[in-house]
């Protein structure tokens, strides 16, 4: 009897699992397969038949050619946005995470108190003040109104002030300047060369986060030739059809043509999280929660 | 470097270095240690505390300058378009957080109970479409909902939806921003309350089946109170985020053919302050509203747990 429970029990674990994945991973096969039929085969066809090349070089011309290669433009623009503020947020929040870990000095606690509260909330919150703020400095409309509020990234700082205080032992450090470094030698030398397993936690956790950001970029940059690939997405979705048959839009971009488009916005952070899986899974995530 | 060295002698007599000049050194270090805060120090001042307090600023004037105590605060908070657009995001805040508990910690329970590669591979698949989470994400989902194209047509035909204006009615949507939400963002959740669960020492879990409970019993009398502090960490941020929906209601009021209204969350009622009323008082008046409850959620966080390492 007691047999008999466990594996009515586990088999139907394995069913709602399994029911799970169809649902996770359903849409993302679709949106892959998509842009392999005309948007008279999506309707038509089997949601899983095969299409064709012919139509993937079809759409992906249309797409990619679409007003001057405005797809691409965008792109250009997510990678600018993205590591720009990247680079200014690890050359700031490594340094920054070291010293809340490792030296003394006034108002050290307040910092870090301060950047737990901004880290936990969430970031939209402070968007549109950002845009009152840009606005009344004039600098609404220019790249650095996104990259310089990517940059500010306390979650980034407290990783890193996680990872010096508990993976680089204070000894360490004392033997360094026992052996004569002065503290920026001490930082540079020892400190600085650790950190390399942190540089990439706090690149993946900020490249997620800046190209997925919708909201700052949308208030703060008006001109089209300017969007990052999500703004870029939703003005794809007003002009087209697609959507809205009624919708007398006379761009030529359809369902499999969107799909290109969705499918090139969202492969960076698919690539990254595929190369990052297995600490992902196993690794940084579950040590993250170690108590 | 050279001024180091010859202070510091080479044989290992550091401990008198340093009791013949303690407050010189301490002082070296509190200067290292605004060194490397600084650039940080003044991210955060300008990004984080001054647009806060001009919103704050903003929000008790009115557009002359002059200030005017609560008025901007009521009356955004007597506009029409205020309740509705907190009800909304509290119908799909509803929604989303039953389901982080319900169907979260399900999963992870499961994951928890069998064999350690087999959950490997489910919890990456879960995870995946964290990827797209953002406009991509709403992207994917309006093709799931529209009937004539959808994967699931079969399932949406059941509930009588011919077409995408019919499943995203404006009645529908709480639900619909609760499965994009759940969709993008549950596989994170299930990976953490994985690790969490990984966490609790396997004797206590011995001795439970020894005492006579099962799976069932294990998992709700044993785990999930150990995780607690996990599962109102994971609600508390899940609320702060969703009380900021911005980008599903926006894209996907785009495909609806203006049936869904464009102020439909607060934070798109702020935006429409500022951008279509010109009114920034206002609009900061609504931040402000939605910075205070950030605020709460972190303050509830960071003093009433104690997950944050702070020494």
């Amino acid at each position: 009897m007691r047999l008999f429970n466990r594996i009515w029990s586990r088999t139907a674990s394995y069913i709602i699992l399994l029911a799970f994945t169809a649902f996770f991973v359903v849409p993302v096969i679709w949106l892959l397969f998509a842009p392999f039929k005309t948007d008279h085969n999506l309707v038509f066809q089997n949601p899983f038949a095969l299409g064709s090349l012919g139509n993937l070089f079809h759409a992906a011309h249309v797409m990619f050619t679409f007003e001057d290669y405005a797809l691409l433009n965008w792109l250009k623009n997510s990678a600018i946005y993205s590591f720009g503020g990247i680079v200014i947020a690890l050359i700031c929040s490594i340094p920054a995470g070291y010293g809340l870990a490792h030296t003394q000095f006034i108002g050290r606690r307040t910092l870090l108190g301060v950047t737990l509260f901004v880290m936990i909330m969430p970031a939209t919150a402070l968007v549109l003040p950002l845009f009152l703020e840009a606005n009344a400095v004039h600098a609404v409309g220019t790249p650095l109104a996104v990259i310089l509020p990517f940059s500010f990234f306390p979650f980034g700082v407290y990783l890193a002030y996680i990872f010096y205080s508990s993976s680089v032992p204070k000894d360490l450090l004392a033997a360094a300047r026992i052996d004569g470094c002065n503290e920026w030698d001490v930082f540079r030398r020892i400190a600085l060369p650790l950190a390399r397993p942190i540089i990439a936690l706090v690149t993946f956790f900020a490249f997620v986060a800046n190209w997925n950001n919708f909201f700052l970029p949308f208030v703060m940059l008006p001109n089209s030739t300017n969007y990052p690939l999500p703004i870029g997405l939703q003005d794809l979705l007003s002009a087209t059809p697609a959507f809205n048959p009624g919708q007398g839009g006379q761009v030529p971009i359809y369902r499999p043509e969107l799909a290109i488009a969705t499918i090139v916005a969202m492969a960076p952070v698919m690539i990254v999280f595929l190369f990052a899986q297995r600490s992902l899974v196993s690794g940084l995530l579950a040590g993250a929660t170690k108590e | 470097m050279k001024s180091v060295e010859s202070s510091e002698p080479s044989t290992p007599l550091v401990s008198t270095d340093s009791l013949s000049s303690p407050l010189r050194r301490k002082r070296k270090k509190g200067v290292a240690g605004y060194a490397v805060v600084s650039g940080y120090f003044v991210l955060l001042i300008l990004f984080g505390v001054a647009p806060a307090i001009y919103a704050i600023t903003l929000a008790f004037t009115a557009s002359g300058g002059h200030f005017t105590g609560l008025t901007n605060f009521i009356k955004t908070g007597e506009d029409f378009r205020f309740l509705p657009a907190f009800e909304n995001v509290g119908k799909y805040l509803f929604i989303w957080l039953a389901s982080l508990v319900v169907i979260v910690l399900g999963l992870a329970l499961m994951l928890h109970s069998i064999a350690r590669r087999v959950s490997a591979a489910f919890r990456f698949i879960f995870y995946l479409p964290g990827a797209l989470a953002g406009a991509a994400s709403v992207l994917v989902w309006l093709f799931m909902l529209d009937p004539t194209v959808s994967p699931w047509r079969l399932f949406l035909g059941i509930f009588g939806f011919k077409n995408l204006g019919q499943t995203i009615l404006p009645g529908h949507l709480p639900l619909i921003f609760a499965i994009i939400a759940f969709w993008a963002g549950a596989g994170g959740w299930i990976v953490v309350t994985y690790g969490a669960l990984n966490n609790i020492p396997n004797e206590l879990i011995e001795a439970a089946q020894l005492d006579g409970a099962g799976a069932i019993q294990t998992a709700l009398r044993i785990k999930l109170p150990l995780i607690k502090k996990w599962i109102v960490f994971m609600l508390i941020l899940a609320f702060a985020a969703g009380t900021q929906l911005f980008v599903e209601p926006q894209l996907v009021g785009e495909a609806s053919l203006g049936l869904i209204s464009p102020t439909w969350s607060p934070n798109e009622l702020a935006y429409y302050f500022a951008f279509q009323d010109n009114n920034f008082n206002y609009a900061a008046a609504i931040s402000v509203d939605l910075l205070v409850i950030g605020l709460l959620c972190a303050a509830v966080l960071v003093f009433r747990t104690k997950l944050f390492e702070v020494e």
